[in-house]
């Protein structure tokens, strides 16, 4: 005879507002198998654990129905409690009171009574509940990192240093992501490159980091602690062993003209070459859409140039399959496609430039550099126009979050630009400056207080070019919307920041969950920040939302010290719910009749065959087994089995069936 | 005076993206109608027919199976599984005289708090004006009460 306790949490106002707690425990006091039912006003809470701590000894529960928040939220709590009073934490199930019924519905009776159907329903399964014994699993002690940016690399190194192997993989030639691409970085002006490269450097050199430039993830599968990933390492046509980087392929290729990534248009580079001088690894890439001999089967001068004769025109792509135990994707974003801007004139217009651009032309690496000239004509621009939220907090562009950096990079490049071209005009429009970090305010007050830059509080119409002019038509607010009109030298538009191409495949390849945005979703807004709701796959950086360097660091080095905790034990435990084949005494065996439609069902390869055979030997009948290292516990394979001979523990066909029958 | 009729719907939801997702729109404090009575499941791969039989059975008016919108299955493939028996059961749910209009079939995602309200706010709108669905639990019990 069951005998379960039930524990009402007010959680405070939260649930104790909305809903009649002490009215709920007094209904469930009635229904058979439950012999104590309380209410409290934090379960949660050293007393009200103790609390069902107690209950659990002195009236001998088999079983524990904690309402209170969501199960996602404080199941491990009451499981852990109920363990500590020496009851198996599986006979523990929580109603979710709060996010299911408090928070979302008016106070009154029709809530309470809802409030009581749930706690029922909860009783009526734990009633089914059987003690479970977690899984104990192996985990492999080797990290993958998904982007070389530097949210990848400094959780790389993190977790490098902490004793752990790791694997670093870039889709591009070369580590160092956009933060490569920046002239300075603010609020301190300092080069991006100068800080950036020695922490490039350092990730290729440590022992225990294994660099993959130019490859892709390709498949996953397994789960925390024991991921098979599958990596495309795309055919450079270069043989790394034996080039030196010496760069006289680059310099020889005949084919010129294409438009260089790094400086995003503004140069361009040969159909060989390396990205950026202090590319790591400094090693060559044919860019096969425009390599002439691969075009046109004529060529190879590389081939002909290379002192080591490292040229390789039959490299294939290679596939390679990694074990590892832990993933941090940190795969960044991309700037809002330039398309969307016919208003701006962007790509009608080349002196009408994204954020991006004029970062490459204010760097000392740059096209020009680092001297301010602009792209049409070379000239130095006297006046030049910076639109900030260019397609940010824009629903009609889509994307009505903010991208939070432009208003810093903003100031920034105004400031640039002003230190470079004193007697020039730097004009600011903006909707709100957003500039809430250390020392990032002052550095805007810098801008506008020192550097002489002009803020307009108002968006820009149109942008229309005449007598070698572009006309900037905009507005200021803070003067009745008074029409502005500025003839400038250049435009830049701080274009949205959105999420990396790609994302939406890369996460369903990865089982991780996203925004409608196609930002990587974490587990909880506030305390998963890194964590993703696939356990063992952690995020940091902008793949997960519009992210400066300061917090991109932040966020590497705490989703680093997951993977760390992780890897500090041998063994991890495993939720038991799993599925298992129902056993029963000869003659029968079993009720599975061995058809093995589960088998084809099952997504992970789970189901495997036994052999029943009698004592001569003889084979009586082959049934499903389930491998419970695989099993992940979706239940597919019970919804499937036609002889009911496979259920899943803690979700049973008892259980579920139980549930409705209560409601 | 009879009470105005207020429909009973039971919903069938995966743990990782309904479930989550109506978290969230308990997070986010977005109200909705109190008729509907969430059992969580592992995935929507999990759902046998005999569960909405047995729902209809017990008196429930309507029904809502939500999980993860298509490629996005935490399982990779039991959302799938879902879809293409509900195509096949469907047929048969109308023969044994269930009446397959009550059922809704979406899609919910973790981050789509606002989609679960709507969604119940619609079915729940949409199962009132229906009216009390008395005809299946008859069948069913016959002979059994």
């Amino acid at each position: 005879m069951s005998r379960i306790g039930v524990f009402i949490c007010h959680c405070g106002e939260n649930i104790g507002g909305t809903v009649d707690c002490g009215k709920v425990a007094e209904v469930t006091r009635n229904v058979p198998g439950v012999v104590h039912s309380v209410d409290y006003k934090y379960m949660c809470s050293d007393p009200g654990q103790n609390m069902i701590k107690e209950a659990i000894r002195e009236h001998r529960l088999t079983g524990v129905v904690v309402a209170a928040c969501s199960p996602r939220m404080h199941e491990p709590t009451f499981r852990n409690a109920v363990a500590e009073a020496g009851l198996n934490p599986y006979l523990c199930e929580m109603a979710n009171l709060r996010e299911h019924c408090s928070w979302v519905h008016e106070k009154g009776d029709v809530t309470t009574e809802k409030a009581a159907d749930l706690v029922r329903v909860m009783v009526e399964k734990v009633k089914r509940n059987h003690p479970l014994q977690p899984i104990q699993v192996p985990v492999t002690k080797k990290a993958l990192v998904l982007g070389g940016g530097i949210a990848g690399i400094q959780a790389a190194l993190d977790i490098a240093n902490a004793g752990h192997q790791v694997v670093l993989v870039e889709k591009s030639p070369s580590i160092g992501g956009h933060m490569s691409q920046l002239s300075e970085t603010f609020p301190t002006l300092d080069c991006s490159q100068c800080i950036l490269t020695p922490r490039m450097v350092e990730a290729a050199r440590h022992p225990n980091i294994t660099l993959m430039t130019y490859s892709e993830l390709e498949s996953l599968s397994g789960f925390i602690g024991n991921f098979k990933a599958t990596i495309r390492r795309k055919a450079r046509q270069v043989d790394e062993k034996l080039c030196t980087g010496c760069g006289l392929c680059t310099t020889k290729c005949p084919n010129k003209k294409i438009p260089d990534e790094f400086n995003e248009g503004l140069s361009t580079r040969g159909a060989i070459y390396v990205p950026f001088p202090q590319a790591v690894p400094n090693k060559p890439v044919i860019d096969k859409l425009n390599c002439t001999f691969f075009k046109t089967g004529k060529c190879k001068v590389c081939e002909k140039m290379c002192p080591t004769k490292a040229i390789r025109f039959d490299q294939q792509d290679e596939l390679v399959t990694l074990d590892v135990g832990a993933i941090v994707l940190a795969t960044g974003f991309k700037l809002m496609a330039t398309d969307k801007f016919p208003e701006y004139g962007y790509g009608k217009y080349k002196d009408v430039l994204d954020g991006m651009q004029f970062e490459r032309l204010a760097s000392a690496s740059g096209p020009t550099a680092g001297a301010m000239k602009r792209p049409s004509d070379g000239r130095e621009p006297e006046t030049v126009v910076f639109v900030s939220c260019s397609g940010s907090r824009d629903r009609a562009k889509g994307v009505p979050y903010c991208s939070k950096v432009c208003c810093m990079y903003t100031a920034k490049h105004a400031m640039l630009y002003k230190h470079k071209m004193h007697h020039g005009k730097a004009y600011v429009f903006y909707m709100d400056i957003r500039s809430s970090g250390k020392d990032y305010d002052e550095f805007v007050r810098r801008a506008i207080e020192e550097d002489d830059v002009s803020y307009i509080r108002g968006r820009v119409s149109r942008i229309y070019e005449e007598d070698g002019k572009l006309v900037v038509m905009g507005a200021d607010t803070l003067q009745n919307g008074r029409p502005v009109e500025i003839r400038a030298d250049m435009v830049v538009l701080a274009t949205a920041v959105q999420a990396q191409d790609g994302s939406e495949q890369l996460a369903q390849k990865l089982h991780v969950s996203y925004d409608p945005y196609k930002f990587f979703a974490e587990a909880h807004p506030k305390l998963k920040p890194v964590e993703t709701n696939t356990a063992g796959i952690f995020l940091a950086g902008a793949c997960q939302a519009p992210r400066d360097i300061p917090e991109t660091v932040a966020q590497a080095s705490g989703a680093a010290a997951k993977v760390a905790a992780l890897f500090s034990k041998d063994e991890l435990t495993r939720e038991p719910q799993i599925a298992v084949v129902n056993r029963l005494p000869a003659p029968t065996f079993s009720y599975c009749v061995g058809c093995f439609l589960c088998q084809s069902a099952c997504p992970y390869q789970a189901i495997e065959q036994e052999e029943i055979k009698g004592r001569d030997g003889s084979l009586i009948k082959t049934i499903a087994k389930v491998n419970p290292g695989l099993c992940q516990g979706c239940g597919t394979c019970v919804a499937t089995c036609r002889t009911k001979a496979i259920d899943i523990q803690g979700f049973s066909n008892e259980q579920i069936f139980a549930e409705i029958m209560t409601l | 005076m009879t009470e105005p009729f207020e429909p009973k719907i039971t919903a069938f939801v995966c743990n990782w993206c309904t479930y989550a997702g109506a978290d969230l729109t308990g997070t986010s404090r977005i109200k909705y109608q109190s008729n509907v009575r969430v059992l969580r499941l592992p995935c929507t791969g999990r759902i046998d027919f005999m569960l909405l039989a047995k729902a209809f059975a017990r008196g429930a008016d309507g029904i809502i199976i939500s999980g993860c919108h298509p490629n996005d299955c935490h399982y990779t493939s039991g959302n799938y599984h879902a879809r293409r028996r509900w195509m096949i059961y469907r047929n048969l749910m109308d023969f044994m005289g269930i009446d397959t209009a009550r059922i809704t079939f979406s899609w919910v995602s973790a981050a789509e708090g606002a989609k679960w309200a709507e969604l119940v706010n619609e079915v729940t709108t949409g199962i009132r004006a229906m009216g009390p669905y008395t005809e299946y639990k008859q069948l069913a019990n016959a002979g059994v009460e």
